[in-house]
């Protein structure tokens, strides 16, 4: 039964030059669980999907049962018995269960006919369903199901191409416990018939939990590898984190600060996205908000700045409060925000720097009740603030924003708020996808603004980068705030452990 | 709970607008007009919807993969057209599949450029509408073309009592239900629909699939083509003109999404016979004509407003939740 099934050796892959993989190599046999874990970052998703057929690697062995394989997309994946059930799950809601499980081989009526056999579809899906114990009529449209029924759809989809591999991509983050303990079970099951599974978590008890052997990754190499027996949480948490902190970060002198709060938010709930939020922010401090994918730090930052309503609390900017709040008020009253979605909502793509920058301002930069232009006055001031961020590209007005590179995209968000000289400035995840000097320049740009007076709140889920950064951390997890941090004990470990565990 | 359960009752309601806006309308115009609640009249509402179901259908099939097509009614002209001109001397045999090949190969223009040159729906169906026309224009000389006897014929006809157009539109919606239901190309075209990048992850051919559903919908344009000129028995220049107004608007009334995944061929025909209602209710009422669009682009208003309503709760309900409230 314990025969090897899966060897990958001297996996390398980079990304534009970026190395993201190198050297890695692990082994599983069928029937068994391997945990992998790491940081956002590490690896992780990028040798699943080498394997799941989404990527393909520079150089290095996947050997699948002693056969070299090398998928090219998913279906090919699929036909070597490889199933990976991602976290954002690819079922149709519009679609019947049955209809999900086998949409891209439908039991026909009669060979090289085009008509499903409905009967033979229920009997099949019927089956499948009852291999992991999921009593929904296969009728039923998976609209009507909750998320951890839905999770067991796709294990179901899996099952019938005969897997024999199976990736879970951190398959309990929308889970409530009671679904978690079912999934736990079916993979026990799935386990006991040969199946072998890939268990990607941030969450490290259940990974000791499930997992017979654990693999570690760190920066793309993998630095811990074992039998369960070998690991605990502490040591877990020490080998992914493991690295010194960097002289990455500029200095800066820490900010008198005045004692009243520019920002102060009391026990802001949104069922089923954040519960009971509390904090301060005050004028001259950096908090930086610390969580793991899905905590709610950027559902947070979308209430705050009046994208999305909540249902209980108060959100007070310095003297009013601020209630329902929508973008426009909240821009008034001096907050801006960086959304961590640079292409999908902060920029407007084919738009030239200049008006890039301007668009949040015109209407306070225009004259008259009938708020005409001034486009002289205008592109000054858009001039200006770019050479105070540093945009490097000869003439603002005519370039467009979509030429440039990501790091100088980012300068240019953040210039167009700055134009607005905000006084508390939500900056989600404002170094993500750039490279390392372009970073250090925006972080230049953040602490100026400190020094200047403002007050920010910084989201990211690089420890190391608010480690560097912040004056205070609050850490986030399941919409909840876990706890705080000063500045002069901030310490990684605790930090993870805080967002890690439950 | 109870707010999850208030939205799923306003959900039944939206989707049993359409339904309580017909019954409302007969009622309407049963009060008003003493010969509207007839048999007879039903059976010419009936007839007279059939060549709007039988594009509607059409139209579903696009619709359901996020498309729309703006150029069924110059298909429509164009095909009178060219029936009416080149093939009065053959038969039906021939010139019927004639048309559906004319039909599939205007679709397959439509098609190219959307899934080739990646131009959006809208814009190539807003630019083959006017070439369409305007290629029917230039082959008629903008004069009445008159059909041949044969499909005069055909419209006067009945078999069993019912006549021709709606045994057409029976066929019609029978394949096309047929397809969508119980073929796995049609279960796929609801994949495309509700998400095109999933769809195409999981093996599905997702360019193949609205490229045939552009060449459909110009096909079942073409055969409401046959069955509302054998009708009219002649096509002017204005034969189609806007025709792509009722035929959307059936789709949507009749519950297919606007934003793809969601619709169906009985619920286009449903719309179709509503969309027939008010013409001829108005009709009946002897209502100044002016009114007739006004009317119209007020139930297409309800239509997209049932539907947009629709969507946003349905996304609100399918909403990713990070705390999962005990």
């Amino acid at each position: 039964m314990s025969e090897l099934l899966l060897k990958i050796s001297g996996l390398n892959k980079s990304f534009f030059g970026v190395q993201v993989l190198r050297d890695v190599g692990f082994e599983l046999t069928s029937g068994a669980v391997l945990g992998l874990v790491g940081e956002n970052g590490s690896g992780k998703s990028t040798t699943m999907n080498i394997l799941g057929g989404v990527l393909t690697r520079d150089s290095g062995r996947v050997e699948l049962a002693g056969v070299d394989v090398a998928p090219s997309n998913s279906r090919d994946a699929l036909a070597l018995g490889i199933a990976f059930i991602h976290q954002e799950l690819s079922l149709f809601p519009n679609l019947s269960v049955e209809e999900n499980i086998f949409l891209d081989h439908f039991p026909r009526r009669m060979h090289g006919l085009p008509f499903i056999d409905r009967r033979a579809l229920r009997e099949q899906a019927k089956k499948a369903l009852d291999l992991i114990d999921l009593q929904v009529a296969p009728a039923t449209p998976v609209m009507r199901l909750p998320q951890g029924e839905r999770q067991l759809v796709e294990i179901a989809k899996a099952l019938t191409r005969q897997a024999r591999l199976i990736i879970f991509d951190e398959p309990t983050t929308s889970l409530t416990a009671r679904e978690t303990e079912r999934l736990f079970e079916i993979i026990g099951r799935l386990r006991a018939q040969g199946i072998a599974i890939i268990y990607i978590s941030h969450i490290l008890g259940d990974v000791l939990r499930l997992c017979d052997d654990i693999v570690v990754l760190r920066d793309g190499r993998v630095v811990g590898e074992g039998p369960r027996a070998d690991f605990t949480i502490e040591r877990l948490v020490t080998l992914m984190v493991g690295r010194s902190i960097d002289r990455l970060f500029p200095e800066r002198e820490p900010a008198p600060g005045t004692n009243s709060a520019a920002l102060s938010v009391r026990k802001v709930s949104q069922p089923g996205v954040v519960k009971d939020v509390s904090f301060d922010l005050r004028l001259g401090e950096m908090l930086g908000v610390s969580g793991l994918m899905g905590s709610g730090r950027s559902e947070l930052a979308r209430i705050l700045f009046g994208l999305d309503p909540y249902s209980e609390g108060e959100i007070r900017v310095g003297e009013h409060t601020l209630s329902p709040l929508s973008p426009r008020e909240a821009m008034d009253k001096g907050l801006a925000f960086l959304t961590e979605d640079r292409r999908g909502e902060g920029l407007m793509m084919e738009a030239s720097i200049a008006n890039n920058i301007v668009l949040p301002s015109l209407v306070e930069r225009s004259s008259g009740f009938m708020h005409w232009l001034k486009p002289a006055a205008l592109g000054q001031a858009a001039r200006d603030v770019a050479e105070r961020v540093r945009v490097n590209a000869k003439a603002i007005d005519r370039t467009a924003v979509r030429t440039l590179s990501g790091g100088n995209q980012q300068k240019v968000v953040i210039a167009k708020w700055l134009l607005r000289a905000p006084t508390i400035f939500i900056l989600d995840e404002p170094t993500r996808g750039i490279d390392v000097g372009a970073k250090y320049e925006v972080y230049k740009i953040i602490n100026q603004m400190v020094a200047g007076g403002a007050a920010i709140l910084f989201i990211s889920s690089e420890i190391e980068e608010l480690i560097g950064m912040a004056d205070r951390i609050m850490v986030m997890g399941r919409g909840e705030v876990r706890g705080f941090f000063e500045r002069t004990n901030f310490d990684r470990e605790a930090i993870m452990k805080a967002a890690l565990w439950d | 709970m109870s707010r999850l359960d208030s939205r799923t009752l306003v959900l039944m309601l939206l989707r049993f607008a359409p339904l309580i806006l017909f019954a409302l309308l007969c009622l309407a115009f049963g009060a008003l007009s003493d010969r509207f609640l007839s048999l007879a009249n039903f059976r010419n509402i009936l007839t007279q919807s059939t060549h709007v179901a039988v594009m509607a259908i059409g139209m579903t099939f696009v619709l359901l993969v996020r498309g729309v097509d703006l150029s069924v009614g110059s298909v429509m002209y164009l095909v009178a057209v060219v029936m009416g001109l080149y093939l009065s001397d053959v038969s039906l045999f021939v010139s019927i599949p004639a048309i559906m090949v004319i039909g599939a190969a205007f679709g397959a223009i439509n098609a190219a450029l959307i899934t080739g040159l990646r131009i959006a729906p809208f814009i190539v169906t807003l630019a083959t509408l006017f070439i369409g026309r305007g290629l029917a224009l230039y082959l008629s000389e903008t004069k009445m073309v008159f059909q041949s006897d044969t499909v005069q014929a055909l419209g006067r006809a009945s078999f069993f009592g019912v006549p021709w157009a709606i045994w057409i539109a029976i066929v019609v919606a029978a394949v096309a239900w047929i397809t969508l239901t119980q073929t796995p190309y049609g279960r796929q075209i609801y994949a495309v629909g509700a998400d095109p990048d999933s769809a195409g992850k999981a093996g599905i051919r997702v360019q193949a699939i609205t490229f045939s559903v552009f060449c459909i919908c110009s096909v079942c344009a073409a055969i409401g083509a046959l069955i509302s000129a054998s009708q009219v028995g002649a096509a002017s220049a204005t034969f189609g003109y806007q025709e792509e107004f009722p035929v959307i608007a059936a789709a949507v009334l009749g519950g297919t999404s606007l934003f793809g995944g969601r619709g169906g061929v009985f619920g286009s025909i449903f719309g179709a016979v509503l969309v027939q209602t008010t013409s001829n209710g108005l009709v009946m009422l002897n209502a100044n004509p002016y009114l007739y669009p006004l009317v119209n682009s007020v139930i297409i208003f309800i239509a997209a407003w049932v539907d947009g309503r629709r969507r946003l709760m349905t996304e609100r309900i399918e909403q990713r939740k990070i705390r999962i409230e005990a």
